[in-house]
């Protein structure tokens, strides 16, 4: 990175380190650490569709869309969190293929399962066998993404669906009196009131799934503690310009620290915006507000 | 291999015990329930041990954080906070690659890096700390008439403390505190996950589940196989919570006693 970075074997000390924490595979390093608040910032958004949607659900009038809702809602939640990760995504990936394969090749006769293999045509392999590294990259991600927007989801959709239980039934028939369809009640009443009561459950649910992103890992992504365990283990002068010791001690005490910092700022600006949503709210929170302005 | 015989070789394999080699191929069902209930061992060990001697440690850092002593209050705010702060699994890994650099320090440390060990002090720091918490939640939330009718009887100091405020705080926080339990016990499955090898490959039931997940290349009977162990174990906790609960309760009237409310698992 920096010119006097030629031969580290002549530097000590912090020129030393200044070199050693710019190498290529430490800018991947970092590149990962953007790889966790991409997917924070995808999944988070996509997690609150999708619990919306299981929220607006679970309290439908027609009964078989209200019991998807609640189903969805209990089968997620019921499940060991960690086990639903592992499944997930091989359970998807199966889906997707078998879907193609079902599409793509309608002359294949043999079975899909034989004994312990799973097989599908190669039109229907995804990503297919001779796309780029990259593709492959991006569709492990789209998958862990959508298993995260799945169970955050579930989770979200939970805590949705008592905010809209919470607002105050006098709000919605006062909405009904003034001649306003079902409609109108649910998108001008109840859902600018509900997030004051959703947000402290929203908040807590947002901590859970900045603590739940390392599970990237396991998902078989090249994440933070991917590179934190490749780059802290001992490398020896033969394979690098920079050999150490086993430094994974010190990098994981680096990610640690990452997480903390996160989960600080984010206490922070949730305070700050459930002060902003309680303005004007017919709640405890809201009166105390009131007097004290 | 009949089911009984798998049964006898592989029940006891989580902990080295009976057959030396897993199943390679022909997986069985009775080879997938055998294996993964025999990997709950591991499970129940981790959670029972974290919890038991969690619970103490939890007291003394719930009292230190409600303590008006700065010098008492500060370090257990902050011992409460980076453990809740940052992910369960990132702790696993830096204490695994603590104990092995220590390992080179002293040979006192060579059993921190076996998972019996090791991560059995990060579930017991995590768990006092979640449970600490709750148990100060509580704590900020005893009714006042109860300590002012404390005073009132002279009682001051230990006596004070062991029978009023303990018994009250244990009393509000118990449905809390059951949750947290059923939390843990989820939690352990990540220990072979991350960074602690399990050795002989004696692993716990996540461990074998994905073991034939990846064999098989077929998620659809182990995760669920795994699922209803933990249903089972999750209804146990729930038993046993709801029995203590009971006696704790035990002077209330019946319909004013706080029934525990069961909130399913989330990451932590």
């Amino acid at each position: 990175m920096f010119s006097y970075c030629t031969d580290p074997s002549t530097l000590g000390g912090l020129t030393w380190l200044s070199c050693f924490l710019t190498t290529g595979v430490h800018l991947s390093f970092y590149m990962s650490f953007l790889k966790v608040l991409g997917l924070l910032a995808i999944t988070a958004p996509v997690a609150m569709a999708f619990g919306f949607l299981g929220a607006m659900s679970a309290r439908a009038g027609f009964a078989p869309l209200s019991w998807l809702g609640k189903g969805y809602i209990a089968v997620v939640r019921g499940v060991p969190d960690i086990a639903f990760f592992l499944f997930f995504v091989i359970a998807l990936d199966q889906l997707f293929e078998y879907v193609r394969h079902r599409a793509l090749c309608p002359e294949w006769e043999q079975p899909v399962r034989q004994g312990n293999d799973f097989i599908v045509c190669q039109a229907a392999k995804l990503p297919l066998g001779n796309s780029a590294a990259w593709v492959h990259e991006t569709y492990s991600f789209g998958l862990a993404v959508i298993t995260f927007a799945i169970v955050f989801g579930a989770f979200a959709a939970n805590v949705l669906f008592g905010a809209m239980r919470a607002v105050p039934r006098a709000q919605l028939e006062t909405g009904e009196a003034y001649g306003m369809s079902q409609r109108q009640t649910f998108w001008r009443i109840l859902v600018p009131q509900m997030w004051v009561y959703a947000l402290p459950g929203l908040s807590n649910l947002w901590m859970v799934l900045i603590k739940a992103t390392p599970l990237l890992f396991l998902l078989g992504i090249e994440d933070i503690v991917y590179w934190a365990r490749e780059l802290g283990g001992t490398k020896t002068p033969q394979f690098t310009d920079y050999p150490h010791g086993d430094w994974r001690m010190w990098y994981f005490l680096a990610l640690l620290i990452f997480y903390l910092l996160m989960t600080k700022v984010s206490e922070t600006l949730l305070a700050r915006l459930m002060g902003r949503l309680t303005r004007g709210q017919a709640t405890a929170g809201g009166e105390a507000q009131r007097k004290a302005a | 291999m009949s089911c009984i015989e798998t049964i006898q070789s592989y029940a006891l394999r989580s902990l080295g015990f009976g057959e030396r080699l897993l199943p390679r191929s022909d997986f069985t069902l009775c080879e997938q329930f055998t294996l993964i209930g025999s990997g709950m061992i591991w499970n129940v060990y981790f959670g029972v041990c974290a919890l038991l001697t969690g619970f103490f440690f939890a007291t003394a850092l719930a009292l230190a954080k409600a303590s008006p002593r700065r010098v008492v209050r500060k370090p257990a705010e902050w011992f409460i906070f980076i453990f809740r702060g940052s992910p369960l699994f990132i702790q696993f890994f830096f204490a695994y690659f603590l104990f092995l650099s220590l390992k080179g320090v002293s040979p006192l440390f060579t059993h921190f890096t076996a998972a019996w060990l090791g991560a059995l002090i990060v579930l017991f720091l995590n768990t006092a700390a979640y449970s600490a918490e709750i148990f100060y939640g509580a704590l900020q939330s005893i009714p006042k008439g109860d300590t002012e009718a404390a005073d009132a009887y002279g009682m001051s100091g230990w006596p004070r403390f062991r029978r009023i405020i303990w018994p009250t705080m244990l009393r509000l926080a118990w449905p809390a505190y059951t949750n947290e339990a059923i939390f843990l016990f989820h939690a352990t499955t990540l220990v072979f996950f991350s960074g602690f090898p399990a050795w002989q490959q004696r692993g716990d039931a996540l461990y074998y589940a994905s073991y034939f997940a990846d064999k098989t290349f077929n998620p659809f009977v182990p995760y669920p196989i795994l699922a209803g162990y933990f249903i089972l174990l999750t209804l146990v906790i729930i038993g046993l919570f709801g029995a203590v609960n009971q006696r704790l309760n035990r002077h209330l009237p019946s319909n004013t006693r706080p029934r525990l409310k069961f909130r399913m698992n989330l990451i932590r």
